[in-house]
């Protein structure tokens, strides 16, 4: 059973990062399991945590009446879920939902936050990769914007 | 009476003008979803017709018209998948059992299957583009032992709007190469996306190209196909070369206006090549600079 | 120049009252023979019975956007250069029924292919270009995978009878595509018309067809005089040819310039009119026409012209791929002079001019492959 740090050291998202900022981030995180449709958080709720999916999938949803729920989008293992403890007012913008078993390393966002006040240059680090994620979802998210499957007649 | 032209006239090997249709009656219709069909063909004289995956035939509706439409089935029978999207399409959509349509062909390329034995093959299809890999597809299953693995990456809008949705499901059924307990091996993994979801989908939700960087691929020895959209296409198959897969072992299906289907009416080309002729089924890098440019 | 390298036998030399006598020999044995001939005030291929129906003592004045018929001072037959309609029309018809087709109470169909209509025909005073864009649509027609069927019992069934070029045209630019002034292969005999020391033509003999009809009509054979004459003609016409267009290079780089701001320079000119596709005698787009009767029940198909500048051309399920002026002028061009080459192995162009003259804003072809390869164009030093 590899430690966090062990585990942080293969993701592609914390390549590069110095081992004492990969310490102090494993140190912020714990093994977390959710069932088969278990709510990860709400819409609304307080957003003090990220999440890398280590195996599953998450479902994103919001509720658009009167469709009801629309899932907006899905993210699974490797992927990095939540950049909203970043910002006031850190509250979650989607309801995540497992879909199957989904296993999971939560990383608790108030403590991240004081060190990245605390040390710019691991703020900065830390930025980085986030804006990168963001920068490849908004990439993705506007190529279904085309609407490619539509009839355009 | 004869001048001398620098060309030699070709022996013509058909009976018939190219032009004139040939005549298939429907024996089987199945509507795919709200805009889809798909027709099941006989010829009426009875003879044997030749198709490969890839190929196309030009399809024509009584006094309406005529289009170009992949073929997207040829266990016993013709297949065509048509969507509705104009007046010839409408109509062909329209016909019931026992309907007459006209076909002329084969023509265009075909999905290099043979070159392709000994790969692992991956099929990726957008929309209407999963048509004219099903026959591709299908025969990949029938002869999974002569190929490595094999892997489909499937989008479509909505979990609804999806082709073949039941043969989907049951290809989806298998996602691994572990041997099942009926000892059969299964060798084609499914995984499907789409743009957006109802809350009982438990697939992915995104866009095609999202899935290529996570795929089990192993870049040396696969072959992709792609077909679907020309923006599909591009996102695609600029993913696969991010992850390194050869630029030549990149296929793709294009469509342009066709009117004649057999090279000789103009409308189908893009920039230097002929598409009935020289596609629909290309090698990427042969028309990778076509499609980069505007209004060609 | 004199090119002999096509020819089964000696030239020999016919005056005007035998040039007559092929004419009535080609009908006797069946020919329709089609000649030029002067209506709408233009020089265009039709029927004639002799040489009296020939438009002897006329020239034509043709510029960029303009084109009138003067009356030249001697009374030469073929003293003009090419009118708007080429040979393309009576190989390449511009509506051409295919096949027709009935469906029953029942839904039972069938479809009657309509036979074609090609008779044995002649055509006199075909230019060298007008011979090379022959071979050149042969080419498309009859050399791919699928051949045209129509187009080659057509082609089967003319006979040619070029004749060399002895007043070039200001639009013309043949030579420095190698097409003309004189003629090349692919004829059945080939005429020079020559002035000087009597009214005569010089004939070259190109295929067994062509010997077997002279056999019909009086001629002598060629002596000095003769060739000294219609090498005279030949040099006159390219020197005032000389230098019009520089074809080195175009292929690469037009494709090279597809994205040249000059582009939307000839755009903002061009009306997207067609008249040039319709003129160009290699041209070959086409379309099919599906018609119904109003009971559904007989349909027909007819085969058609089509032009790239339509914006109907590129259409596919909901938009065209070209849709702004420029995109199809662009294609026009690129594909005439560049990717003609890729598709066919030809050049499309044959230097003919028409499509010069007969654009109703002038637009010349030769300066604008210029401008977009970023050259400074060199005719004008002739006109």
């Amino acid at each position: 059973m590899q430690t966090i740090d062990e585990v942080l050291e293969e993701i592609p998202f914390f390549g590069g990062l110095k081992h004492e900022d990969l310490e102090l981030i494993a140190g912020c995180g714990s093994n977390v399991h959710f069932e088969d449709g278990e709510t990860l958080f709400r819409e609304g709720g307080p957003a003090d945590t990220f999440l890398l999916i280590r195996h599953g999938s998450v479902s994103l949803s919001c509720y658009a009446p009167p469709k009801g729920s629309v899932i907006l989008d899905t993210v699974g293992p490797g992927d990095i879920l939540g950049w909203s403890w970043l910002f006031p007012p850190h509250r979650w913008h989607f309801d995540a939902k497992a879909v199957g078993v989904v296993r999971a390393t939560q990383f608790d966002a108030v403590c991240l936050r004081t060190k990245i006040e605390q040390d710019p240059r691991f703020g900065y680090e830390l930025m980085r990769r986030f804006t990168q994620v963001l920068l490849q979802r908004l990439q993705w998210t506007r190529m279904r914007l085309i609407d490619m499957y539509a009839d355009h007649t | 009476m004869q001048t001398t032209p620098e060309t030699p006239t070709s022996a013509v090997s058909r009976p018939t003008s190219e032009l004139t249709p040939r005549l298939f009656r429907v024996v089987k219709r199945r509507r795919e979803t709200a805009d889809t069909v798909t027709l099941e063909l006989e010829p009426l004289d009875g003879k044997p017709f030749r198709i490969r995956p890839g190929q196309f035939n030009m399809l024509y509706a009584f006094g309406v018209g005529e289009i170009p439409v992949s073929v997207s089935g040829i266990e016993g029978r013709l297949v065509h998948t048509v969507r509705a999207v104009g007046a010839v399409s409408t109509a062909i959509c329209e016909q019931k059992v026992g309907a007459v349509l006209g076909v002329r062909g084969p023509y265009g390329t075909a999905w290099p299957l043979e070159q392709a034995l000994g790969s692992d093959l991956l099929f990726i299809a957008g929309g209407i583009g999963l048509a004219p890999l099903r026959p591709a597809i299908v025969h990949f299953l029938a002869n999974h032992e002569r190929y490595g693995s094999g892997v489909l990456l499937c989008g479509s809008r909505t979990p609804g709007e999806i082709l073949f949705e039941r043969e989907v499901e049951r290809w989806a059924e298998h996602s691994s190469f572990d041997v099942d307990l009926s000892g059969v091996r299964h060798a084609l993994t499914t995984y499907r996306t789409v743009d957006v979801a109802g809350p009982s989908w438990r697939g992915m939700v995104g866009p095609v190209p999202q899935m290529i960087p996570k795929a089990h691929l192993e870049m040396r020895s696969t072959v992709a196909f792609i077909c679907g959209p020309e923006i599909l296409i591009h996102f695609a198959a600029e993913a696969l070369l991010t992850r390194g897969l050869p630029p030549r072992s990149i296929y793709v299906s294009l469509e342009r206006n066709m009117r004649c289907g057999i090279g000789l009416c103009g409308h189908c080309q893009l920039g230097p090549t002929i598409i009935c002729r020289d596609g629909p089924v290309y090698a990427y890098p042969d028309v990778e600079h076509l499609l980069e440019a505007r209004e060609l | 120049m004199m090119n002999g390298a096509h020819d089964l036998a000696d030239p020999v030399v016919l005056d005007p009252t035998g040039l007559d006598d092929l004419i009535a020999a080609l009908r006797r044995r069946g020919f329709r023979v089609l000649g030029p001939r002067i209506a709408d005030e233009t020089i265009s291929p039709a029927p004639v019975d002799g040489i009296d129906d020939l438009p002897a003592g006329w020239t034509d004045v043709q510029e960029p956007g303009s084109y009138r018929l003067e009356r030249r001072t001697d009374d030469a037959l073929f003293g003009y250069a090419v009118g708007p309609q080429s040979w393309k029309r009576e190989l390449f018809p511009a509506r051409l029924k295919l096949w027709s087709a009935t469906r029953d109470a029942n839904g039972e169909v069938a479809v009657e292919e309509t036979p074609t209509e090609a008779q044995p025909t002649a055509f006199v005073g075909v230019r060298p270009c007008e011979v090379e864009a022959i071979t050149i649509q042969d080419r498309i027609f009859l050399s791919g995978t699928f051949t045209d069927r129509d187009y080659g019992e057509r082609r089967s069934a003319a006979f040619i009878v070029a004749v060399d070029c002895g007043d070039p045209a200001s639009t013309c630019f043949c030579s420095s595509l190698g097409t003309g002034p004189a003629t090349g292969g692919g004829f059945d005999l080939a005429l020079t018309e020559l002035l000087a020391h009597g009214h005569r033509f010089l004939v070259r003999i190109g295929s067994a067809a062509g010997q077997e009809i002279l056999s019909d009509v009086e001629t002598r054979p060629a002596v000095e005089q003769d060739f000294t004459d219609a090498a005279d003609v030949l040099d006159r016409a390219d020197a005032e040819l000389r230098g019009r267009f520089d074809p080195s290079g175009v292929r690469n780089g037009l494709v090279r310039n597809s994205e040249s701001p000059h582009w939307d320079d000839v755009a903002s000119r061009c009306l997207g009119c067609a008249n040039c596709t319709l003129v160009c005698p290699t041209c070959f787009c086409m379309s099919v026409e599906d018609r119904s009767s109003l009971a559904g029940d007989e349909a027909t198909r007819t085969r058609v012209w089509d032009t790239c500048f339509s914006v109907g051309h590129s259409y596919i399920h909901g938009g065209s791929i070209r849709p702004s002026g420029r995109s199809r002028y662009r294609q026009w061009l690129t594909h005439k002079f560049a990717t003609w080459q890729d598709q066919f192995g030809t050049s499309g162009c044959v230097g003919c001019g028409r499509c010069i003259t007969w654009c109703p804003v002038g637009i010349d072809i030769r300066e604008e492959v210029a401008a977009v390869m970023g050259r400074k164009e060199e005719h004008h030093a002739d006109d």
